[in-house]
């Protein structure tokens, strides 16, 4: 901790803004804290409540920050650039490499909502104490999805680093085994799956929001009244419209920091879908997202003839 | 008559089912990773164990409601008519394990639509009919703080009956006279004698609650010349964090800003009211391009202000809050509107 405070400090007398992190309202939850005067860093944290992308700050920023990010939010950073949607010399990356964070949505579940007093981590398992008791739990059951399947633990792109690098053993096809198993069940199955899930939305649109690479924001076309894609009404048509355009618009552009999910105050597992779509980018076009800021995402260009796509062909 | 009834635990499906005779029944259902209020069937699995996510608010006030349904035609001198069709709307809506601050939403809200020299039909006709049992709370969730707002873990104004869950079963109050309807004696016993169970209950919910809240014990409304209120840095030192969704207004109990709008077909149409959410850029858009809140800050700015100064302020210093603790537990970024309201009340920074 005393080394993030000294990177952030150091940050600091550069750029006058640090996005990172503070402890939240309780024990099991940090919030995004913009570090705007030295007094404000002894507050800032890093742990395993730390779940937030920092990066969807960045597009909006006038001015030049520092920022924390973990291995899997790096990529956002460098999607960014691709996308040149900011610039190198406008951010100073803090790189944390990453052991895993945790789901805390599952936690709160876990604990049936109760409010959590206190919480206590050694080694592999964590003690969480809420108002009425005291509960006992394997951190790897409460790791977030995301991370169980990580393969950039460590940041991909950096100006300071902290920590330890952490290896990681996951390949490609382990972190899309999920999509490739639900694909396999009946089409009648995965309709009726996703026609549950969607009719859970309340169209709150914190998953658009808290999605770094949505930069439309005020702009999105699932709420203007001119052109008229979605109607105000909730009926299912009106969700999955919003959604498939969510996806489709991130198409080689999500990094799968997993922000839309975790977002979610409903629980759909929206990000499936983009990884369902990531899958084809990278069947289609060899191509993943945020990994060399030389790279060109597939949708920002296109050749005459792809060598995957068959149907130009005479 | 007989006001207290005790419901012994086996016999909960049996009364959910007689008391779905009587009207629509809504009860809190786990919907996966969710707990939202839905029509009971049969075998529904009925969540009572923790706060549902989603309040009740659209049982009443649905999310979005055809207000009329619209036809374009012609008359036989070839005139342009409009075929207007109205709403009818007289079903008897039963709402059973609400939380009490779920209730007290409705109380704001009330004095919206139908405490008015123009009530809203739509919403008054609803709420009219409408019957609500509020399920106490044993113990404090993420975010809660109702006391803090005047209400309670047992309180009960805006239900018409309060469920306290005892050990062998659920001890029934009738509040109004429309709690009544949750009084089936075919089911439930006589419950006076449970009464001091519940007393001990109460007690010991809201030990629990006040010691969770610690120092954050009683939030006043806003005095309108709060001068942070005002200080754009304030909001920018504050609100940095906020992604501007609107999650925190669409799981609030208390909030009720809608927007109207005609979905049209070629020939036929209908107008539909739906939420909005002030923390949307497109809300307080004018027609001409203009924008009063254009950016989150002074969105946010609103938000506050309207649950703890202005709102206060038109009805009789009650705050538009219920203290439910929804937009505290599930924000993506943790943004606690009583920190704020807190930081707001202290003396400014020099």
């Amino acid at each position: 901790m005393v080394e993030l405070k000294e990177k952030i400090s150091e940050v600091f007398r550069d750029t006058n803004l640090v996005i990172c992190w503070r402890e939240g309202f309780d024990p099991i939850h940090a919030t995004p804290h913009f570090v705007r005067e030295e007094s404000q860093i002894e507050d800032s944290i890093f742990n395993l409540f730390c779940v937030h992308n920092l990066c969807v700050y960045l597009p909006f920023l006038k001015e030049k920050a520092g920022i924390l990010v973990k291995g899997c939010d790096s990529r956002t950073l460098i999607q960014f650039l691709q996308e040149g949607l900011i610039r190198r010399e406008d951010v100073v990356i803090i790189g944390i490499s990453c052991r895993g964070i945790i789901d805390v949505g599952k936690l709160m579940r876990e604990v049936l909502y109760e409010a959590v007093t206190g919480v206590s981590i050694d080694g592999d398992s964590i003690k969480v104490k809420t108002v009425s008791r005291e509960r006992e739990f394997q951190l790897t059951s409460l790791l977030a999805d995301k991370c169980k399947i990580c393969r950039y633990p460590n940041p991909l792109i950096y100006d300071h680093l902290i920590g330890e690098p952490v290896e990681s053993k996951v390949s490609w096809d382990m972190a899309y085994e999920d999509i490739r198993e639900f694909e396999k069940k009946p089409l009648e199955d995965r309709l009726s799956f996703w026609t549950k899930e969607i009719g859970k939305c309340i169209r709150c649109y914190a998953c658009r929001n808290a999605c770094p690479l949505c930069i439309c924001r005020d702009r999105c076309i699932a709420e203007t009244r001119d052109p008229h894609f979605t109607s105000q009404s909730v009926e299912l048509k009106e969700k999955f419209m919003f959604h498939f355009i969510h996806a489709v618009h991130l198409a080689g552009r999500c990094v799968e920091c997993g922000e839309c999910e975790r977002a979610c105050p409903v629980g759909i597992p929206v990000k499936m879908m983009k990884k369902k779509i990531n899958l084809e980018m990278k069947e289609l076009f060899d191509y993943e997202t945020g990994i060399n800021v030389d790279d060109k995402p597939p949708m920002y260009t296109f050749k005459a003839e792809e060598e995957k796509i068959k149907e130009h062909e005479l | 008559m007989e006001r207290i009834g005790f419901l012994k635990k086996e016999k909960i499906e049996e009364y959910l089912q007689s008391l779905s005779k009587k009207g629509e029944l809504y009860v809190p259902v786990d919907v996966g990773r969710a707990v939202k209020f839905e029509k009971y069937l049969t075998g529904s699995s009925i969540c009572l164990d923790r706060p549902p996510t989603l309040p009740p608010k659209s049982v009443i006030y649905p999310q979005s409601e055809r207000l009329f349904k619209f036809k374009f035609k012609k008359d036989e001198g070839n005139v342009d008519l409009i075929e207007i069709e109205e709403v009818e709307d007289t079903k008897k809506r039963i709402i059973f394990g609400a939380r009490p601050c779920d209730s007290a939403g409705f109380s704001v809200i009330d004095n919206v639509f139908i405490q008015t020299d123009t009530p809203d039909v739509y919403y008054e006709r609803r709420r009219m009919n409408s019957f609500i049992a509020a399920k106490a709370c044993d113990k404090p969730s993420a975010g809660c703080f109702c006391i803090a707002v005047g209400g309670g873990p047992f309180d009960d104004s805006g239900s018409d009956a309060l469920i306290t869950e005892l050990e062998e079963g659920y001890l029934i109050e009738a509040k109004t006279e429309k709690g009544s309807l949750f009084l089936d004696w075919e089911l439930i016993e006589p419950g006076d004698d449970h009464l001091e169970k519940k007393l001990k209950k109460k007690e010991e919910s809201e030990r629990l609650l006040s010691e969770y809240l610690g120092e954050l014990k009683k939030i006043e409304p806003l005095d309108p010349k709060t001068e942070s209120f005002n200080d754009e840095n304030f909001w920018k030192r504050h609100l940095s964090k906020c992604i501007s969704c609107g999650l925190c207004t669409y799981l609030c109990p208390t909030c009720y800003c809608f927007n109207i709008t005609d979905e049209k077909k070629i020939f036929e149409g209908e107008r539909i009211r739906s939420w909005d959410s002030c923390m949307f850029f497109h809300f307080t858009l004018e027609a001409s391009g203009h924008n009063p809140r254009p950016d989150k800050f002074k969105r946010f700015r609103n938000r506050v202000g309207h649950k703890f100064m202005f709102y206060p302020e038109k009805y009789s210093q009650l705050i538009a809050c219920c203290g439910c603790g929804r937009c505290i537990r599930f924000c993506p970024v943790s943004v606690d509107i009583r920190e704020v309201v807190f930081e707001l009340q202290k003396p400014r920074r020099v």
